[in-house]
Order: structure tokens, then C-alpha cells, then sequence
């Protein structure tokens, strides 16, 4: 089984995040992490080779910075890396980036591909579903489990309110991963090691002008604003010191909530 | 002719969801704005009911898309069929409810036809005949206006709570329902879905508990688990927890609230460490009153929490422990 991974650098959950100057993006001098789900797709991969083996790559689309998603992808197991390497991958749409994805794949043919079910940043939770229907192959999204089934696959889905559903499909085939769906692992010593001398193989946007001769400026919606939410609800802030905070949430939940 | 606004609803083993009728309440108040009219579209294997209960809303006809292969959702099938519906009536807007199964078919769908999606989104714009569609991003940390720059139709889909179910207007006469028997060829459906099941019972029912102190990742380590329990005996609540928590298997499932776990309407909702994503607060805004320590003021947590403590919830809930043990043994 071969199985590509997609994963993305996302800002640090914790890091404050602040507005660019024309409050169209955030301010990029930010920590960044691989977006949640996309780690628990790649352990997904990782676990899916130790049983059937096979091969994992990762892919990751975005800045310089972005490579450290692969080496530590490659650290934990996987087998290769390619990063598509431009500032501009920031700015594309989800329709944008799977193009840019799929011609990569067109190129190389996979069993399976993973993406986390959503990104941490945009949020679209569409990359993984557009893909499949560019690269002419089923998908099922929100995964919970992967097992093999005759020819192909039968995964578990997660559907609302703690209800579940399997579906069979043949391969190759996409999956979005949601979190959750096992324990992630960490990266050993000897893993790390062993990572540095892994191929990494890097693709220009120049190199896939055929595919998004446009670059950011082919998506088809845009960002026009970007800006803090606006308050719906008179949020009392407690002030003071931990002993008085204590003590003022106290007397709220007596005369006010009236729980104690 | 006007333009067409139209809603896509889904419906579950013979029923329209709530966000369907969140998402005609949106379609309604969008179309009396730009001067567009409303239909309505809904899928699946007798249908006829569900048609006319739409019909009977204000609306200028519904579409009931037959067919024994939309039975059971899968996405090669709903994408179809609606491609086929789409692109002989042409309409400008599609609007659909952000719910698991949209998100399974939506994008694929805007894709076929070369469009694009804008998901997620809990309001729109008017902006001088410009329609912007707002959604959050970076987690609800901000919140986007977002322009299609594609030719119609605009796929947008809109989330749970986004729009009032009460805002739907009914109409003053049934709207006609033309059923639609879509041409699947063989092998269009590629899926082979099985029934719909929940996991082993749930032990706790947290929907009837009228205090609830919850935890989010802010609480670090399981081991400190301790001290949020220690409040909740304090308080006489239960125990609850973000997804991540019962992710990492440090409470069970059946204590996470959110739209993948329980949804829950206490008096007093105590969230410690909790960050207030979407998925999170579907489940528990309709608590009574919220509480949310945090340390990050920015948290969208604080958007929706009546009274909010800036700070380090190691160091505010021990002494409030104590202080409710005081309180308590006084009364
Ligand atoms: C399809 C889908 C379904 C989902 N279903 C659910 C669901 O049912 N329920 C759910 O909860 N989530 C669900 N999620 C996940 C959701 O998107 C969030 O990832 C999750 O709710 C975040 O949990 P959290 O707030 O505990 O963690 P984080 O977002 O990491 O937030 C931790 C917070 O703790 C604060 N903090 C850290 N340290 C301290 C400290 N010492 N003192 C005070 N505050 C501190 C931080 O400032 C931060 O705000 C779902 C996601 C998807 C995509």
C-alpha cells in the first residue's frame, strides 16, 4: 500500500495572532505547528504500513518554513517527503491548492491519500473532498478507522451527535482524517537521525503553472476583510487576584446563578 | 426573472433536519433583500411528505429528487443528482446546511461544475448589492467577509445556530413540488454505506445535569484532572470535557460535549481552559450561564461567557474550591 499524506503548518494553537496592516491576513512572525489532524492522518499512514506495509510520503505545500512538517513526519516514519515550495501557497484557495495537489499525484499514482479532515487556519474542510473529485476517485471523510475489505477499503465515519457509519469503497481512494482516531506517536532519537539523510524532493509553483497558471489570483473567493469577531453577548470580566476572583465567582454563582 | 436562491435540506430517515430550516430561514431573508425568489430542493426515496412540508413554507416550488439510488446518502449520488438539477435551473445562490454530510458532498459538487464553496459561515453581507459571506477562521479566532469570484451559482454553507428557525416564513399558499427523477448510469456510486449506528450506550446523561464543569486542553496534564473534579463535587456538578481530553482518553467519551459528543443546557456551564471552538460551543451555548477561565483574553470562549476570568486556571480554581466549600458549609 502506498499512501500519501497531505499536511499543513499551521499557526501554534497558543500563539496571540495578530492582524497585517491591511487586515487582510495575520501577521506571519508566528510559531507554527502541523495542523492537528493532518499528525494523527500521518500516524494513520505510519500504522497502516506496519500492518500491510507499503510506503508513506508526505506532501506539504507552503513557505521555506513549512519543511519542518516533513522532517518531522519523516522522524516518525514516513518514508519520503515533497514540499511544494512557494510564500504564495498561503494565499490559495482550498480549489487552488488541490489542483496544485492533484498534479503532483496525476504524476504519481497513490493507493490511498490522507489529509487531516480541516485546517486549524481557514477551516474550509473542503482540500481532501475537491481533490478526490479532481483526481476522478471516491472519498470519505470525518474517518474514525481503516480496515482493508476484499479489493479495497471499509472505514468508519464520524457523523453528528455520537453516531458512526462504514462505508466501503474501492482504491485508490482520499480519506480525511479526523482527530482522534488513534494515539499519536513521537519521534525517537533514531528516528531524527535517521530522517536527515531521507529524500525530500522540492516542486516550484513554476513547475506546476499548468496546473494553477494563476497562482493565489485564480481563487475563485476571496478574503476581503479579516478582523476580531464582534462581541454578541455582555461578557463581565472578573478582575483582581486569584483569592478575589475566587471570591467574586462565588458570590455571583450565590446571588446571581443562584447554585449555591 | 429574478435570480434564484436555492436551499438544498437534509433529511434524515424521513426528517428535515434543523439546519435545513435554519438554512431557508437564511435563503428567505437573503432573497427579500437582493429581490431574488426562494425554492427549494430536497433528495432521497419517497420523499413526497418532505416536499410538501417545505412547499408549504414561503417558497416559489420545491424540487423533490427522486430516486431508489438516493436511498441512502452517498456522495457520488447526491453530487450527481444535483448537478443534474443545478445545471437546467441555474440558480445564483445554493445554500446548504454546514452539517457532516454536506461537508462529504458540497466541495465535490462545486468542483464537478468548476465552482467553488464558501463553508462555514454564520452570516452575509449586503454591501451595496455585493454579497460577502462571513465566516471564522483560525479557530473563531477572527471572523472573514468573503467575495465569490467565480460566475454564479455560489455554494455557501451555513452553520448550525447561524440563522433562527423561527425566521422561516411560511408561505400563504402550498408552492408547487416538481419531482425530479435524476439519470444516474450504472456505476455512478462508487460507496457502498452501511445503517447508521450510535457506539455502546452512553453511561452519563449530561443533558439533564444542572452544573457542569468542563475542561479543555488548558488543564495540561490528566493528573489535574483531579482539581477540576474537586470542583465540580464542590459544586454538586458533573464532570465534563473539549473532544481533545476524551480524544487522548483521559475521560470517556461520553463526558465530551460538542457536535461530535453531547449537547447540554445546564444552569451553570464552567469552562476551564476550554478555547471556544465552534464544535465545542454548538454544544453547550444554550447553558443558562457560562463561566470561562482562560488564560488568553483573546479565547473565543469569552465571546459567548457571561462572566470571564482573564488568567491561570491553576492558580484561580484552588482557591475557589475552597471558597465554594466555605460558602457552602455556612448555608
Ligand atoms: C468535525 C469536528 C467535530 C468536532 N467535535 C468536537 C466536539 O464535539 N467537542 C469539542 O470540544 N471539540 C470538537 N472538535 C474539536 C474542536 O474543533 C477543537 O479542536 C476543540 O474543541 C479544542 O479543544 P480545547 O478548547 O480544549 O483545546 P484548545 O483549542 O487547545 O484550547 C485550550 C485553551 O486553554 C487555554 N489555556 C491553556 N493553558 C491554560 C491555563 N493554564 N489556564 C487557563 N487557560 C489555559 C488556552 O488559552 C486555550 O484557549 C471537533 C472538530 C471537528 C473538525
Amino acid at each position: 500500500m502506498k499512501i500519501l499524506v497531505c499536511m499543513k503548518q499551521v499557526p501554534q494553537k497558543d500563539a496571540p495572532l495578530k492582524l497585517n496592516a491591511g487586515g487582510t491576513w495575520i501577521r506571519e512572525d508566528v510559531s507554527y505547528e502541523v495542523n492537528e489532524p493532518d499528525a494523527y492522518a500521518l500516524e494513520e499512514a505510519l500504522r497502516q504500513k506496519e500492518k500491510n506495509g507499503g510506503e508513506v510520503i508526505v506532501i506539504t505545500a507552503g513557505p521555506g518554513r513549512a519543511q519542518q512538517v516533513l522532517r518531522e513526519a519523516l522522524a516518525k516514519g514516513a518514508d519520503r517527503a515533497i514540499h511544494l515550495e512557494d510564500d504564495a501557497f498561503v494565499g490559495f484557495d482550498a480549489l487552488n491548492m488541490a489542483r496544485a495537489l492533484a498534479a503532483v499525484i496525476k504524476a504519481e499514482p497513490f493507493d490511498l491519500i490522507f489529509t487531516g479532515l480541516q485546517s486549524d487556519d481557514y477551516g474550509y474542510a473542503q482540500t481532501g473532498v475537491i481533490l478526490a473529485e479532481l483526481l476522478g476517485i471516491p472519498h470519505a471523510t470525518i474517518v474514525m478507522q481503516i480496515e482493508s475489505s476484499g479489493d479495497g477499503i471499509r472505514v468508519k465515519r464520524e457523523l453528528e451527535a455520537g453516531y458512526f457509519q462504514f462505508v466501503e469503497m474501492p482504491l485508490p481512494a482520499v480519506l480525511t482524517i479526523q482527530s482522534g482516531i488513534n494515539k499519536l506517536r513521537y519521534a525517537t532519537l533514531l528516528g531524527i537521525k535517521q530522517a536527515k539523510n531521507k529524500p525530500l524532493r522540492k516542486i516550484t509553483l513554476a513547475e506546476l503553472q499548468s496546473a494553477v497558471p494563476a497562482g493565489a489570483a485564480g481563487n475563485l473567493q476571496k478574503i476581503e476583510r479579516l478582523y476580531v469577531p464582534q462581541k454578541t453577548k455582555n461578557t463581565e470580566f472578573i478582575q483582581g487576584t486569584p483569592a478575589e476572583a475566587a471570591r467574586t465567582i462565588v458570590e455571583k454563582l450565590r446571588n446571581e446563578v443562584r447554585v449555591i | 426573472m429574478p435570480e434564484t436562491v436555492l436551499v438544498i435540506a437534509e433529511q434524515r430517515e424521513g426528517r428535515l433536519n434543523r439546519a435545513s430550516w435554519e438554512t431557508l430561514a437564511a435563503a428567505q431573508t437573503i432573497a427579500r433583500e437582493m429581490g431574488s425568489t426562494v425554492e427549494a430542493a430536497v433528495l432521497g426515496e419517497g420523499i413526497g411528505n418532505l416536499a410538501n412540508e417545505l412547499a408549504a413554507k414561503k417558497v416559489g416550488k420545491v424540487y423533490a429528487v427522486e430516486s431508489a439510488q438516493l436511498r441512502s446518502y452517498t456522495p457520488d449520488g447526491f453530487s450527481a443528482a444535483l448537478k443534474h438539477l443545478l445545471e437546467s435551473r441555474k440558480p445564483k445562490l445554493v445554500l446548504l446546511p454546514h452539517t457532516y454530510q454536506v461537508r462529504d458532498f458540497a466541495p465535490k459538487l462545486a468542483t464537478a461544475m468548476d465552482r467553488t464553496v464558501i463553508s462555514d459561515c454564520i452570516g452575509y453581507k449586503n454591501e451595496g448589492g455585493k454579497l460577502l459571506f462571513v465566516r471564522q477562521m483560525f479557530q473563531g479566532k477572527f471572523t472573514a467577509d468573503v467575495s465569490f469570484q467565480c460566475e454564479a451559482p455560489w455554494f455557501v454553507t451555513f452553520q448550525n445556530g447561524a440563522f433562527r428557525v423561527d425566521g422561516v416564513e411560511a408561505g400563504s399558499e402550498a408552492a408547487p413540488v416538481e419531482v425530479i427523477h435524476p439519470e444516474m448510469p450504472e456505476g455512478t456510486i462508487r460507496t457502498r454505506p452501511e445503517e447508521i449506528f450510535k457506539e455502546a450506550k452512553q453511561a452519563v446523561d449530561l443533558s439533564q445535569a444542572e452544573i457542569i464543569v468542563s475542561v479543555g486542553r488548558g488543564i495540561k496534564e490528566q493528573k489535574n484532572l483531579a482539581m477540576a473534579k474537586q470542583l465540580a463535587e464542590a459544586l454538586g456538578g458533573e464532570l465534563a470535557a473539549s473532544r481533545p481530553i476524551c480524544d487522548s482518553g483521559w475521560l470517556p467519551m461520553d463526558r465530551q460535549i460538542g457536535s461530535s459528543g453531547q449537547t447540554v443546557a445546564p444552569k451553570l456551564y464552567f469552562a476551564l481552559g476550554i478555547s471556544g471552538a465552534i464544535q465545542h460551543i454548538v454544544g453547550m451555548k444554550g447553558s443558562r450561564t457560562i463561566i470561562a477561565i482562560n488564560k488568553d483574553a483573546e479565547a473565543p470562549i469569552f465571546e459567548i461567557a457571561d462572566y470571564a476570568v482573564v488568567g491561570n486556571l491553576f492558580d484561580i480554581v484552588p482557591p475557589l474550591i475552597e471558597e465554594v466549600k466555605k460558602t457552602k458549609s455556612r448555608a
